[in-house]
Formats: structure tokens, sequence, C-alpha cells
């Protein structure tokens, strides 16, 4: 999964003087009014965060309301998809021309029939609407399947991916890794057949 | 791979058999209708934007086609640009539910999901489409009546409250989307219609949905803002102005118990209006209660009330949603609220005039709640007489009124609330010890006797001497009710000290859904023995009086605003007005209602 970064930023928390009873709080409200929205300055989603105030100073802001700033340290977790990167999430819905995706549970996705790779094929199996691959009948999508895929754009108003399946490297995550390990496999055993040769 | 690509290769994705070939067929035509505007051919596009046009009295042949056309668009949605194709989008955008048939309703529906939950882009278009569906048109409005217009008004609906539930399962921030468009499409008070009830009725549709756990508190906000809107709306001079000699109180009151009689009689909209808000108000707080999530709810309801209601000096109506949530679930939403109200009034860091309000609200919930144990009442009242017995001990030289609202507001509310429990709370001998404190509280110099409410101290210490609570000293029964302008003083400009929110539901239908649970006073039983040939000695009855021949025709206005528990107009002058404060703040008059005891 890319897209997520740590990021570590000192920020100036400025907080209503009403609230200097409980400053900690005060804090975590305003940080948490940034929660789930894209913020240019961070560069990313806003998921979570970590304050610690490093100083008991704070600089009062001279003005109607005596805001007053206090310097916080802090850890953010950000969530920028950058085009080309792979993100993955779960499937939850499929149509013969699209399959809508949630990533890390907020972010929706779609991967339109255009986007879809010819290797996938629609089928109903059992009532279920599902894309099954033509060269590997195991690699299936269907609802609640995790997809890897790969984004196309990100619109950060609105938090929505447009991804694509394109390329080999995506599709269901079990599948994908389990092909991997078995790569892995394969070429540890050619390797001790050339030693044993 | 393009979308050309895959319009000249259908079969490429597609394996779906046969009988799905004209489906596909359709949908390539579109894409290539589609895709023709961008290379400069808007013939075949135009042609498609006609044909999602709407004929009235059109066959079966028409809606047929549209219904294809629908489900092709629905399936090309990725080949939809939003420039290129906005005379399309305005189109779809601009269709009505109101005007389809079902099964043309299901492809649009089918459609406006495709269209948010495949682009962020179309996201806001397609909800605000769906909201606008909550209000519907003139021509339903006016057929309401009819079954068929009634089934087709729950067709409608259905659709559109399952597609914002879809597309909010596919789209998990479609919500906080959704919300402010909800508060900006609230129909203003309408003098004509009921529309605000309309949708509020679907603002609590979707609050019961998945959407209400992520948005309850914001849809009870919008209700709770609107309800205070309509509740500031009536006017207590237009209304008396309708029939001088008769409060609008005795008018619902009389009304409610004449079956029959329209209390809305005067083409009150507003009334009307706010009636039938509380109404399903009631209704949906009921069904909360019947789905086991009343607690849940409870917060956020509890969080518009403070922020809409708490404040509102003169909210006659609103605040009632807050008694009947309680008296829906006393053990749970009836602690919570009064120790709520407590916690805001002991509160140092709330304004002055919320932590009056807060108490006003203590007090006058304790006193009507019949759901509320009398264990419950007596320990509320021992933490208001614990809180006030500190604050005596930790006054200072500084007696003016104003300089201790606060204090007096608390000793009010006591003494209210013991005006209508003090029998039943001094039959139990912890309970009467528990308030021991209140003696020396109230005989402390700040002499809150002096400065409470005139009407409330006086019948407190009638029941007080009555019961034996404490000794009452000849020099506190009232010779001199000028004193009272301290009790001005303490009110403040606002005249908090005559704010008694529950006194009375004043519509008939919501009263209907609160007089269950309420104490009128004259279901209380003081401690005194009654006298009914007593002139002079005024028993005191909130509700359900009639007329009273021996009010003046001139003190009518004055004494129906003292029944509504409003700042009275009291000049303090003469002595009819004095008389008039030997009463209790609702209603003071001679039984004679039914339910009087």
């Amino acid at each position: 999964m890319e897209g997520l970064k740590l990021t570590n930023a000192e920020l100036m928390v400025y907080i209503h003087p009403s609230k200097s009873g409980n400053k900690l709080k005060a804090i975590c409200r305003e940080l948490s009014s940034l929660l789930f929205q894209y913020d240019e300055t961070f560069d990313g989603v806003l998921l979570a965060f970590d304050v610690t105030v490093k100083s008991k100073g704070a600089k009062i802001l001279a003005g109607l309301n005596p805001y007053f700033g206090v310097k916080v340290e802090a850890s953010l977790l950000l969530f920028n998809p950058k085009p080309n990167s792979l993100v993955e999430g779960k499937i939850v819905k499929i149509s013969p021309e699209t399959i809508h995706v949630i990533v890390l549970g907020f972010s929706a996705a779609v991967v339109t029939d255009i986007d879809i790779r010819e290797e996938f094929k629609y089928r109903m199996r059992n009532g279920e609407d599902c894309f099954v691959s033509s060269s590997h009948k195991r690699h299936v999508l269907k609802v609640g399947t995790m997809l890897r895929l790969q984004v196309e754009s990100f619109d950060e108003e609105v938090m929505h991916i447009a991804g694509s399946l394109l390329p080999a490297n995506t599709g269901c995550v079990k599948w994908l890794e389990k092909q991997s390990e078995e790569a892995l496999h394969m070429d540890r055993d050619d390797h001790k057949r050339r030693k044993i040769a | 791979m393009g979308a050309s690509e895959v319009l000249t290769d259908p079969s490429s994705l597609y394996d779906v058999g046969n009988g799905e070939y004209s489906d596909t067929y359709t949908m390539l035509t579109v894409r290539n209708a589609l895709a023709s505007v961008q290379n400069g051919e808007s013939d075949r596009y135009e042609e498609l934007v006609q044909s999602m046009q709407i004929i009235k009295g059109a066959d079966h042949a028409v809606w047929a086609d549209l219904v294809t056309i629908l489900n092709a668009l629905s399936g090309s949605v990725a080949c939809i640009d939003i420039i290129h194709h906005r005379k399309l989008l305005s189109s779809v955008f601009g269709m009505s539910l109101w005007d389809l048939k079902p099964h043309v309703m299901d492809a649009l529906v089918g459609l406006l999901i495709s269209l948010a939950a495949t682009s962020g882009k179309y996201l806001d278009s397609c909800l605000n489409m769906l909201i606008g569906h909550f209000v519907p048109p003139r021509w339903v409005i006016d057929r309401l009546s009819q079954r068929r217009v009634i089934d087709q008004k729950t067709d409608v609906l259905s659709w559109v409250h399952g597609a914002i539930l879809k597309i909010s399962l596919l789209v998990p921030l479609a919500p906080s989307r959704l919300l402010p468009m909800l508060a900006q499409q609230m129909p203003k008070i309408n003098k004509k219609d009921n529309l605000v009830v309309m949708y509020v009725e679907n603002l609590f549709k979707l609050q019961s949905s998945p959407i209400g756990q992520v948005g309850g508190s914001m849809i009870f906000m919008m209700v709770m803002e609107r309800l205070r809107d309509l509740d500031l709306e009536i006017d207590w001079d237009d209304i008396l102005q309708d029939d001088s000699s008769r409060g609008m109180f005795d008018m619902e009151l009389e009304d409610t118990m004449n079956e029959g009689e329209e209390n809305t009689s005067g083409g009150n909209v507003v009334f009307e209006s706010l009636d039938k808000l509380m109404v399903i108000s009631f209704d949906h707080l009921e069904s909360c209660n019947l789905d086991g999530r009343l607690d849940q709810v409870f917060e956020k309801l509890f969080g518009a009330f403070e922020n809409f209601i708490l404040n509102t000096y003169k909210s006659k109506v609103s605040q009632f949603l807050m008694f009947y949530a309680c008296s829906l679930d006393p053990e749970n939403c009836g602690v919570k609220f009064a120790s709520k109200l407590m916690d805001i009034f002991l509160s140092s860091n709330k304004p002055r005039p919320t932590r009056m309000s807060a108490v006003a609200y203590l007090a006058s919930y304790l006193a009507r709640g019949k759901f509320l144990p009398v264990s419950f009442v007596a320990s509320m009242l021992k933490r208001l007489v614990d809180e006030c017995a500190d604050y005596c001990g930790a006054c200072n030289d500084d007696i003016r009124p104003e300089a201790h609202q606060i204090f007096y507001s608390g000793c009010q509310a006591i003494m209210y609330v013991l005006c209508f429990r003090m029998r039943s709370i001094l039959n139990v001998p912890l309970f009467r010890s528990q308030l021991i404190p209140l003696e020396s509280v109230l005989m402390h110099r700040l002499n809150p006797l002096m400065v409470c409410l005139p009407s409330v101290v006086a019948e407190f210490l009638k029941q007080a001497k009555a019961g034996g609570m404490f000794v009452v000293s000849d020099s506190f029964i009232f010779d001199d009710l000028l004193e009272s302008e301290l009790s001005r003083a303490f009110g403040g400009p606002e005249r908090l000290d005559t704010f008694f929110p529950f006194d009375s539901c004043l519509l008939k239908s919501s009263n209907s859904y609160i007089s269950p649970n309420f104490i009128y006073w004259s279901m209380v039983r003081p401690t005194y023995e009654e006298d009914d040939d007593d002139e002079e000695d005024a028993e005191i009855i909130v509700n359900g009086d009639e007329e009273s021949d021996e009010e003046e025709e001139e003190g009518d206005l004055d004494y129906s605003m003292n029944k509504m528990s409003i700042t009275p107009k009291h000049s303090f002058k003469n002595k009819m007005e004095r008389d008039r404060l030997l009463k209790m703040p609702s209603m003071i008059r001679h039984s004679t209602s039914p339910e009087s005891l």
C-alpha cells in the first residue's frame, strides 16, 4: 500500500481564550477539525495525529478575542495517493462496467471498464457479480475482495480515486501475494538445483 | 486502453450471453454518441439529449426507450465529460422522480448512483437532486388527500432514501457532503404550506438510517433550529388580538378537552406547523425508543437543545421535545437530562444567563415530570441545597441581588420544586433530613425569601409552615410586595426569575403526548388543607382552569402572560397587581376544571 506517510510537524495552534481550561483538549479539537480533509500545507489528507506540547509559553494574539497560540510538535499520518502509486481497498460493488472499492474505509475508488485489463471477464457466479481472470481461473475479483489498484487520479475535494487495473501487478491482493510467494519458492528451488548440480 | 477500443470490441469485456446483446448494443451506441461530441459531431448526441425529454402523456414505447437510454448511460458514466456533455447532465439533473413511472424511476436512480459513485465531480449534483425530492411539487401537495398520490409519495421517497443510502455505502464521505446541503435546502418558515414538516419527516428518516450514525446530531440541530424559529415566530400580541378576552393557553386547553373544535381556527399557520413538527418529532423519538436507540439519540438531542433552546428566552414549546424523550425513558434519559442541566448550572465557566436558564429548566422539569421518582427529585434538590449552602458560606459583604443571581436562581428553583413536591418529600424522613441546610440558606443575610419571586416564595412558605418543614417567621408573610423589585434585579433584564419552561404545552396535538406524563398544578396535593370557600386565599392551579369571573377584563392580557410564565408585565404599582403577584407564576385561580382535585 502506497500513498501513506508519517510526517513530523511543528505547528502553532490558536486557541480561543474560553478553552484555556483544558488546553490539550482544545488542541486536539482544533486538529481533529482537520481530519479526513485534504490540506495543502500537509500535502495530504490527515488521518491521525499525535501531539506533544513542548513549551509552556503561549503567544497571545492582539485583537477582540485574545486567542493564544500554542506551539506543538505533532506526528501526522497523511494520505496522498499520487498517480501511478498502488493502493489497496475492499471491493463493495461490481457491475459489468465498474468496480467500486473503498480504500482505508473512507476514500471511494472506482475502476471503470476502460481501465480493467482484458484478462478480466465479467461473470455472474452463483448470483454474484465478479470479474474472473481468463489466464488464471483462481484470480477472481468479487465483493469483499481486497483489491490492489493503480491510482490514475485523486480528487482531493471528495477523496475520490480513479483507479486502474491495467498493470499486471494489480488485482486481488491475496492472489498477487500468493503468486509472488510461489515465484520466490521457485527461485529458491532453482537456486538449490543449480547448487546440487 | 481507451473508450474507443472498448467500443470496437464489446465482446472483450462482456460475456453475458445473447439476451444481453441489445443492452450492450444500446450502450455502445450511447458511448459512440457521447464520444462523437469530442470529435466535433453532435448530431447523435443531440438526438440522445432530445430523447431524454419527457413528454406528458407519452406512451409505453417512449418510457421503455427512456429506460433503455438511462440504463445505457449508467454503464457509460466513465465516458461522460462534465464540460462536453453539460446539456445531457443538466437534463438528467433536471428530471424529477415525481413525473416518472416506477420502472423509469428505477433506471434514473441507478444512473444517479452510478454518476455519484463513479466520479467525485457529480456527487454534489446527485445529492442535491435527490434532496430536492424531499419537498414534493405543488400538484402533489394539492392532492395529498388522494390515496394514489400518497402511495406515489411513499414510492418516490423510498427511492430517494434508498439512493442516498446506496451512494453513502459506495462513497463513505458522502454524508459529510450531504449534511450541509440538507441544512441549506431546509425550507424556510413557510406561511402557506407545511413544507418544513414534510422536509423534517425526511430528515428523521435519514436520522433512522445508517447516515444518522454520522450525521444524527447535525440533523437534530437542524430540526431544533427550525423548531426554535417557529417557536419565536409566535407573537403573543398577535394571538391575544384574536380574542382579547381569551388567553391562548385557555384556548388550547379548552380545545384539548372539547374535541372537535379547531385550536387553529384563526388560521395561525405557524402554530399548525409547529404543532405538526412537534408531533412528528415525538413520533420519531418514540420509534427510536422502540428500536432501543433512544439513549444514543438523546445525547445528540441534548446537544441540539443546549445549542438552540437553552439560551432562547421565551421558548414556548420546543423544549417539550426533551420532556417527551425523558418521559419515554425516565431511567436513562430522564436522569441524564436533569444531571446535564445540573452540571451546566454548577459549571462556573458557563455564562450567567445559561446557568440561570439551566436551573430554571431543571426546576420546571423536576416539578412537572410525573415520571420522575421522588427519590431522584430529592437527590437533585439535595445537590442544589448543598450548593446554595456552600455559596452562603463563601459569601462576601456585597448583598446586592445583581451580584448573586446564580444563588437566587438556585434558591428559587428549590422552592419552586418544593411547591410541587413538598408533601411527598416530607413524608420520607431521609429526604426531609437532606433539606435541613435549606433553612440556614433561606435565613441567610442574602435573604432569598425577599428576593425570589413572591408568588413562589408565598406558596413555598405556606406549604413549609403547614408541613412543619421549619418554623416560618411571620415577618416572611409578605405585607409589602414592593420588595419584589429585588426579584427584578436578580432576574436581570431577561427576567429569568419568571421563566418556568415546562409550564404547559400550548399546542393541542403536542399536548396530547405530554399531558399523560405531566404534573398539572391542579394535581398537586399541597401540605396545607385547601379551602375552596376562602376567596382571599389563592388556591393554586396551573393548568386546566376555566374562565373566572373575578378576573377583570383589563387584566386579561397580563393574566394570560402570567399563565404562560413569561416575564409578567407587572407594574407593581397598584393593589390589583400586588394581588396577582400573590399567585403562582402559571395561574392561580379557583379550581373548576376537571383536572383539579
